[in-house]
């Protein structure tokens, strides 16, 4: 068979058939419409304004990986006037997340910004180690998620920057439109395919890749030759979410347009009143100032059951109340510092817009 | 009996399936039983019995298909289902062929020659 020809440029041999169109394009004009295509992502959706201090919420995983590379590269090539920093958690997993780290220290060198890297073990005085140790590998997720969550917003603050971006693909919005349709979770639903989340009082996160397939992500890593981590976590993965991409990914090779199809499903629906009002009023944490829609952030619940030796109390209501009937926390109790929320820089009202037209 | 030489690459986690070796050099008869249901017994040393008549086989080329039940019959090591789903790559599995796309070329059907460099790359480990 001959090589096939780029449906762009018409001149060089296609290296890749685009999951969204089925076009067949060569390694140049591929790069090139992988990264306009963010950019177009960015400058619909207004997330920046000129100097703005951006945080990438960084894995060293791909996703997050091409994100810190194409940031850069568009940083660069429009001018967005965006100071990029790489902020990455360290849940405390020996052989996972220790390597990882380690591919994040050279992406810092290879992108010339700087990071920062927060532990949990700082953070909460637990590793993720040491909390398997204690619960098991059941309910670890559940720690990790909420641990996690509040470090990126934590860390962003000790930054002090306006913003955090994040890796999350067209693929994982899509399995996360699925997961909360099959568990019913209509208030996550109308939320999770938004590009940009910003409460009352919480640090502005976005999602530039809302819009690029996983395919061309690691397509994108291969013939750019970048570096980064895979490995699947040690710790029990999510098993629910697992079933959700594995579905998702059949019914992307019966028909390549579903994961779009769903997105666009997931922003149709129209959430009604009465179920937006049963979200409860955000208020701030009387612990550890998080914010929270109880006295206590989740957070603060997970890590007094991990400290008082009930780590369910955290994961379910009886639990929550078992402890509760055993008295008031100790005065000792380990806790999380105080977060303070960074004074709102002076913004501009100008956002970036595409001026290369 | 004309063999092709392969260089095969694992990643994005699937070289844990492979014995945790990221390249492998692989080789294959250059042509190959047309029916798949002969791959398991071939190539069959001449004498040994029931071995199908090579003269009364019809054969083909070798393709990415034959190369697949190669590497999952002669070098996976653990937990083929994580390779191979009804017959061809999971779902979330990328190939290509000398740096282009497998999809490009046909897939199971694209035709392999000696020292093509065939990939692998799981994209399910990560963000
Ligand atoms: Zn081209
Ligand atoms: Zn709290």
């Amino acid at each position: 068979m001959p090589p096939k020809t780029c449906a762009l440029c018409s001149s060089a041999r296609a290296i890749l058939k685009r999951p969204k169109t089925g076009q067949q394009i060569c390694k140049d004009c591929f790069f090139y419409v992988f990264e306009t295509e963010v950019h177009n992502t960015i400058t619909e959706a207004q997330l920046f304004k000129p100097g703005d201090r951006v945080a990438i919420g960084a894995s060293g995983g791909k996703d997050s990986t091409v994100l810190a590379h194409v940031m850069k590269t568009l940083n660069d090539r429009y001018n967005y006037g965006l100071e990029l920093l790489l902020l990455s958690i360290d849940e405390g997993i020996t052989g996972y997340r220790d390597d990882s780290l380690e591919t994040v220290k050279r992406n810092q060198e290879q992108y010339d910004m700087s990071l920062k890297i927060l532990s949990y073990d700082e953070l909460y005085g637990w590793t993720m180690d040491a909390i398997v140790a204690q619960i098991g590998k059941k309910n670890n997720c559940t720690f990790c998620g909420v641990f996690r969550r509040q470090a990126l917003d934590r860390g962003a603050a000790i930054l002090n920057v306006d913003h955090i971006v994040t890796g999350h693909n067209a693929d994982d919005i899509a399995e996360t439109v699925l997961m909360n349709i099959m568990r019913g979770d209509i208030a996550r639903l109308g939320r999770c395919t938004s590009i940009c989340t910003q409460g009352e009082d919480t640090i502005k996160r976005s999602k530039p890749f809302k819009y690029a397939y996983e395919k061309e992500i690691v397509m994108y890593a291969y013939f750019k030759k970048l570096d980064y981590f895979s490995t699947e976590c040690i710790y029990s993965p999510d098993a629910y979410r697992g079933h959700a991409r594995a579905f998702l990914k059949d019914l992307e090779a019966a028909r390549p347009s579903a994961i779009i199809d769903i997105i666009h499903s997931g922003e149709a629906f129209e959430i009604k009143e009465v179920v937006k009002a049963t979200q409860k009023i955000q208020q701030t944490c009387k612990r550890c100032g998080y914010m929270s829609s109880n006295e206590l952030c989740k957070a603060c619940t997970l890590l007094e059951g991990l400290e008082r030796g009930m780590a369910n109390a955290g994961v379910t209501d009886r639990a929550r109340k078992k402890m509760d009937a055993e008295g008031p926390a100790p005065e000792n109790l380990r806790i999380i510092p105080f977060f303070q929320q960074p004074a709102a820089p002076h913004r501009t009202d100008i956002s970036i817009a595409d001026t290369s037209t | 009996m004309a063999t092709i030489t392969l260089s095969v690459n694992f990643s994005g986690g699937l070289e844990t399936l492979f014995a945790n070796r990221t390249a492998h050099t692989v080789s294959i008869p250059a042509r190959v039983p047309v029916d798949a249901a002969l791959w398991d017994t071939w190539p069959a040393a001449p004498e040994s019995a029931g071995a199908p008549d090579a003269d009364a086989v019809t054969m083909k080329p070798a393709d990415m298909a034959y190369l697949l039940h190669h590497l999952r019959t002669r070098v996976l090591t653990a937990r083929p289902e994580l390779f191979l789903e009804h017959g061809t790559v999971r779902p979330g599995i990328l190939a290509l062929i000398n740096d282009a796309d497998w999809e490009l070329e046909g897939e199971g059907a694209a035709l392999l020659h000696d020292e093509d460099e065939v990939v692998f790359i799981s994209t399910l480990h990560g963000g």
